[in-house]
């Protein structure tokens, strides 16, 4: 396969020029809180698909400056169970007209998304994997040692390592996007059809009476909503135990790493669970990686290096050629982890607050499916199909998500 | 890394360490009566706070004993450790 893929387009204008920097109104027909991708999407979809432009997004930082700014950018939706396949497959799709939708380049670019088995078993549960997704018609193909090496010659397939590469699933339509675009155009979009964006805006408490709720109130003062959105990402417990209620998400770091600038030597994106990894190449040429999450519960956007450490390790085997690249950046964001490794979308304990979060490790693909389902919430009070059974519910009824096996690697 | 203050053998680094998440989360009395959302509390729900956070760990690779450690998520500070059944020190805050 030919490197093919680089592009040249314009540099978009600089992200303080996109939308209006908005100060508070005293009320808003509903508030969302977290002004990263997923909040930002909720906003353009609730604008755009439900009429509501009195509305706005609360961020205590800067806009897309946690996870949004943090992620690895792999984009696929070869989940194993039907809920799941629903909702990542319906992101997917958003994906597909995004750029064109929001009128906004984000460098979107199916390239494909390969995870390498290495045992027996590794195959077997990916095999499963893909056979489930090709029953809920999403593309999958299984490659042997061979098809790797033909995708991407730089992968070492030879018998002789500790893991050898055994096969692999590979969803062709799966890819990247670049993060800040993304999130610039959510933003852009959702700006131009009046949402206010609100940055610097730390939700301190929720006006909540008799079970409902009316306001939240904040670093700028009070401010009153028919319906306010807890889309808080590894903040949610906070905003959850805020208002009242607990939910069953862990706070971790998760860290990812860059190369310094390279030539294009990987124009697809190759995960391996076993050995720990995964690997892109961004257009820019930066090989971009990351690998599981810190083991314990943290709010510091730090990780240890030995995690990276590990990662590297991994990849060196995989990519002999990496050998030698220097290593230029590490960072960490906070992720929300739930016990089944999916999302919570939906209703929450208290009335006309809506909550979004439990995404994990994985949350940037689902960007645009996650804000388009969230909107529909918001905006009917009641989950859409493609979110009902991710519900904060399912920890009391036992119908549990669990994806643990199609994370792309263990976390 | 984290350095790790295990009550038995010292300060090690993390990677010696597995995590244990909350400590002191009871097994639930009256096993035979509570409902299914009481049980889904004690399965699922675990306090994740912002600041000081009483936790477990377990010294796979030194002792392989279990222990409770108060360790702040903001600063990754290590405040008392505490063996298992016995009281829990104040919080450092």
């Amino acid at each position: 396969m030919s490197i093919t893929r680089r592009r040249t387009v314009e540099l978009p204008e600089h992200p303080d020029f996109l939308w209006a920097h908005a100060a508070p109104k005293k009320s808003y027909d509903a508030i969302i809180v977290g002004g990263g991708g997923h909040g930002l999407a909720t906003a353009y979809y609730l604008a755009k698909l439900h009429g509501m432009t009195n509305i706005a997004v609360l961020e205590k930082g800067w806009l897309a400056g946690g996870n949004m700014a943090r992620n690895t950018t792999v984009i696929r939706s070869n989940y194993l169970w039907d809920e799941s396949a629903g909702i990542y497959e319906h992101s997917l799709k958003l994906w597909e007209g995004l750029q064109e939708d929001v009128g906004y380049e984000m460098f979107f670019s199916q390239r494909g998304v390969m995870s390498l088995a290495h045992s027996v078993s590794d195959e077997r549960t990916k095999r499963r994997n893909s056979y489930a997704n090709a029953v809920n018609d999403i593309d999958t193909v299984w490659l042997t040692p061979q098809d790797v090496k033909e995708i991407a010659p730089i992968v070492n397939i030879s018998e002789d390592v500790r893991y050898p590469v055994i096969g692999a699933t590979y969803q062709p339509r799966g890819g990247i996007a670049k993060h800040d675009w993304v999130a610039w155009g959510y933003a852009k979009a959702a700006g131009d059809l009046g949402v206010d964006i609100i940055q610097g805006c730390e939700v301190t408490g929720f006006d909540i009476r008799e079970g409902k709720v009316h306001g939240v109130k904040t670093n700028m003062g009070n401010i009153s909503a028919n319906k306010v959105a807890l889309v808080g990402a590894g903040h949610s417990s906070v905003l959850a135990n805020m208002a009242g209620f607990d939910i069953p998400i862990q706070s971790r770091p998760l860290q990812s790493l860059v190369s310094e600038l390279l030539e294009q030597v990987l124009d697809t994106v190759i995960m391996s669970g076993m050995v720990h990894v995964y690997v892109s190449q961004a257009h820019k040429g930066e090989l971009v990686m990351g690998a599981g999450t810190d083991a314990f519960n943290s709010y510091s956007q730090r990780g240890g290096f030995h995690v990276i450490e590990h990662q590297l390790a991994a990849a060196v085997e995989l990519f002999p050629i990496f050998e030698r690249a220097h290593l230029l950046r590490t960072w960490g964001g906070i992720v929300d982890v739930a016990p089944d490794a999916s999302p919570i979308v939906g209703l929450t304990p208290v009335d006309n607050m809506y909550l979004n979060c439990g995404w994990g490790t994985g949350g940037f693909k689902a960007t645009p499916a996650s804000g388009w389902v969230m909107a529909h919430t918001i905006a009917t009070g009641e989950p859409h199909e493609l979110n009902a059974p991710f519900s904060l519910d399912r920890f009391k009824t036992g119908h549990l998500i669990d994806e643990h096996g199609a994370a792309g690697v263990a976390h | 890394m984290l350095n790790i203050p295990c009550p038995w053998c010292g300060p090690r680094d993390e990677t010696e360490f597995h995590y244990g998440s909350e400590a002191g989360v009871a097994y639930p009395e009256n096993r035979d009566e509570i409902s299914d959302e009481e049980w889904g509390k004690f399965v699922f729900i675990r306090s994740n706070p912002k600041g000081w956070f009483a936790e477990r760990w377990v010294h796979s690779a030194g002792c392989r004993r279990w222990f409770n450690v108060w360790r702040n998520t903001i600063t990754h500070e290590f405040g008392p450790t505490y063996k298992p059944a016995t009281q829990q020190p104040a919080s450092p805050q």
